[in-house]
C-alpha cells in the first residue's frame, strides 16, 4: 500500500481510485523455510493454545482459588503475607541491611537499582553481539537476579506454615447475630444453668452443635414454658426440674434477653 | 459471499493495509518449532497474550457477581465460589491465571534478554515491555485485596505501610492509594476496584498496542 504524493483519491476521500489487490510478500525475500501467519501458522499456534487452555482448567478445577475467612482488622495473629511474586521484595525488607534505618535502601534502592537497570538494559548493554556467552556482564547479572529472586522466594515461603494457616482461616459465612451483653448474675441466667439448658443451648445462649440459638426466637412466655416442660423436635422432655415460679423466671429471662437483642438491631 | 462483503467493506474504508499488518505476514523458520523445536520459547510472549485475554474475559464474568463494598465484598466472593453455577471455575481462571500470566512474563522477558533480542532497534520496545510488566504487578497487587478475606487485606495493610515508609513523597503515596491517612477499609477497598479494573487496564491496553504495533513494526528479530 503505497501512500504519499502520486495517488488518486475518490472524491476528496481517502480511498485510492486505482484499488490495488494484497500481494503476499516474495518468500524469496525470508531466509529459509518462513510460513505464511495465516492461516497455517495461526491454525498451529491455535491449536497449542487449545492444549494449553485444557491443561489451565484442570488446574482450575482440581485447585479452586482459595477463599480465607472474610477480613478481620483485629485479628493481630495472623501473618500478613504477599503474593507469591511479591516474595522475594518482602524476604529482602526481612534483614538487617535492608530494615530499619536501611528501610530505604531495602525498600527503594535496591529494588529500583535492579528494576531500573532492567528497563535500561538497551542502554546499559550495548554491544553488537546478541549471543548470552558473548556478553558476559549482562548474562552474568541475570543469572545473579534469577538465582537472588530465587531464593528470596525459597526463604520466605519455605517458613510458613501454609496448610495451618489455610486450615485456621476456613471461609465461614460471617456471623451477623448482633451481640447480646447477657446478665450471667441474674437469678433467670442461675437457673438457665442449673437446669442443664447450658448444656446445649451454650452459655451465651448461640446455640451448639445439638440445640439452636435462643436469641431471634420468636416464642412468648408460655410457649417457652411449654417446650421447657415437654420437649420440642430433639429435645427430650422433662428437661426443666424446677418449681412454676422458677419455670416463668426462666421463660421471663429468656424473653428479655431476646428483647435486649432486637433493641440492639 | 464473505470475499464480497470484504470487498464491500474495503472499497468504503481501505482495510487491506491493516488486514495485511495484522495477518499478512510471512512466520521466519528460526521462530518455527515445527522446524527447529527449540523455537518453542517465542511462544511465551503469545502464551502471555493469551493469558491475558482469559484474565479480561473471566474478570468481566467475576463483575457481575462481585460487590466493591467491604460489607459484601467477601461475601458476593464467597457466594460466586459457592452458589454460582460454574462461578468457582470463573474465579477459579482469573485466580490462576495471575499466576500463570506472572510465569509467562516472566519466561517471555527471559527469552528476550538472553537472546539479546532487545538490542537496536528494538530498545523502545524492550522499554515498553518492561512498562507492561509493573503494570501486570500491579494489577496483581490490587486485585489481591478485592477478595477482602484475611490474606487479602493484611497483605494490602504491609504493602501500604512499606509505600508509607518511602521518603517525601511515602505518606502522600499512600493516602492516594488508602484513601486515608491511617484507616484501611471501604476508601481503600473502593480504590483498589476503581485502579484494578479500570485504571491499570487502560494502561496495559494503550502499552499493549504500542508493543505489538512495534512488532509488526520490526519484525521478530534474526536468529543468533
Amino acid at each position: 500500500m503505497k501512500r504519499g504524493k502520486g495517488m488518486k483519491f475518490v472524491g476528496d476521500s481517502r480511498v485510492t481510485a486505482d484499488k490495488q489487490k494484497f500481494i503476499p510478500k516474495d518468500y524469496s525475500e525470508y531466509p529459509g523455510r518462513t510460513e505464511a501467519f495465516w492461516p497455517n501458522y495461526l491454525l498451529k499456534e491455535w491449536l497449542v493454545g487449545a492444549v494449553f487452555l485444557v491443561g489451565f482448567l484442570c488446574l482450575t478445577i482440581a485447585h479452586p482459588a482459595p477463599l480465607e475467612k472474610m477480613a478481620d482488622p483485629t485479628d493481630t495473629s495472623y501473618l500478613p503475607l504477599p503474593d507469591w511474586y511479591f516474595l522475594f521484595l518482602y524476604q529482602l525488607l526481612k534483614y538487617k541491611f535492608a530494615s530499619a534505618q536501611f528501610f530505604v535502601l531495602g525498600a527503594i534502592v535496591i529494588p529500583g537499582l535492579a528494576f531500573g537497570a532492567l528497563f535500561l538494559a538497551p542502554f546499559l548493554d550495548k554491544g553488537k553481539e546478541r549471543r548470552p556467552h558473548k556478553r558476559p556482564i549482562a548474562t552474568g547479572l541475570m543469572l545473579l537476579s534469577f538465582v537472588a529472586v530465587f531464593w528470596l522466594t525459597y526463604e520466605a515461603a519455605a517458613h510458613v506454615d501454609w496448610e495451618g494457616k489455610a486450615e485456621n482461616n476456613k471461609p465461614e459465612w460471617p456471623d451477623d447475630k448482633p451481640s447480646v451483653e447477657i446478665d450471667e448474675s441474674a437469678p433467670g441466667y442461675a437457673l438457665y444453668e442449673e437446669n442443664s439448658c447450658i448444656n446445649c443451648h451454650g452459655g451465651d445462649l448461640a446455640g451448639g452443635g445439638a440445640a439452636p440459638g435462643l436469641i431471634g426466637i420468636d416464642l412468648d412466655v408460655e410457649e417457652i414454658k411449654d417446650i421447657a416442660v415437654n420437649g420440642v423436635g430433639s429435645m427430650p422432655a422433662d428437661q426443666f426440674q424446677g418449681t412454676d415460679e422458677e419455670l416463668q423466671e426462666l421463660a421471663e429471662f429468656i424473653i428479655s434477653v431476646n428483647e435486649e437483642a432486637s433493641e440492639e438491631e | 459471499m464473505l470475499q464480497k462483503i470484504y470487498d464491500w467493506i474495503d472499497d468504503r474504508v481501505d482495510i487491506t493495509p491493516l488486514w495485511r499488518d495484522i495477518a499478512d505476514h510471512e512466520v521466519p523458520e528460526h521462530v518455527n518449532p515445527a522446524h527447529h523445536f527449540s523455537a518453542f520459547v517465542y511462544c511465551f510472549g503469545g502464551l502471555t497474550f493469551f493469558v491475558t485475554v482469559i484474565q479480561i474475559l473471566s474478570g468481566m464474568f467475576l463483575t457481575m457477581y462481585y460487590v466493591p463494598d467491604i460489607e459484601n465484598a467477601w461475601r458476593s466472593v464467597y457466594y460466586l465460589q459457592t452458589e454460582v453455577a460454574h462461578g468457582q471455575i470463573v474465579r477459579g481462571m482469573h485466580h490462576w491465571g495471575a499466576s500463570v500470566v506472572i510465569v509467562m512474563l516472566f519466561l517471555h522477558t527471559l527469552r528476550v534478554f538472553f537472546q539479546g533480542a532487545y538490542k537496536k532497534p528494538r530498545e523502545l520496545n524492550w522499554m515498553v515491555g518492561v512498562l507492561l510488566f509493573f503494570v501486570m504487578l500491579a494489577l496483581g497487587l490490587t486485585g489481591y485485596l478485592l477478595p477482602w478475606d484475611n490474606k487479602a487485606y493484611f497483605a494490602t495493610v504491609v504493602t501500604l505501610e512499606i509505600a508509607e515508609g518511602v521518603p517525601f513523597i511515602g505518606e502522600m503515596a499512600k493516602t492516594l492509594l488508602n484513601g486515608d491517612p491511617s484507616i484501611v477499609g471501604a476508601q481503600t477497598l473502593a480504590r483498589f476496584f476503581a485502579i484494578h479494573v479500570f485504571f491499570l487496564p487502560a494502561a496495559l491496553f494503550v502499552l499493549m498496542a504500542i508493543h505489538f504495533i512495534m512488532i509488526r513494526k520490526q519484525g521478530i528479530s534474526g536468529p543468533l
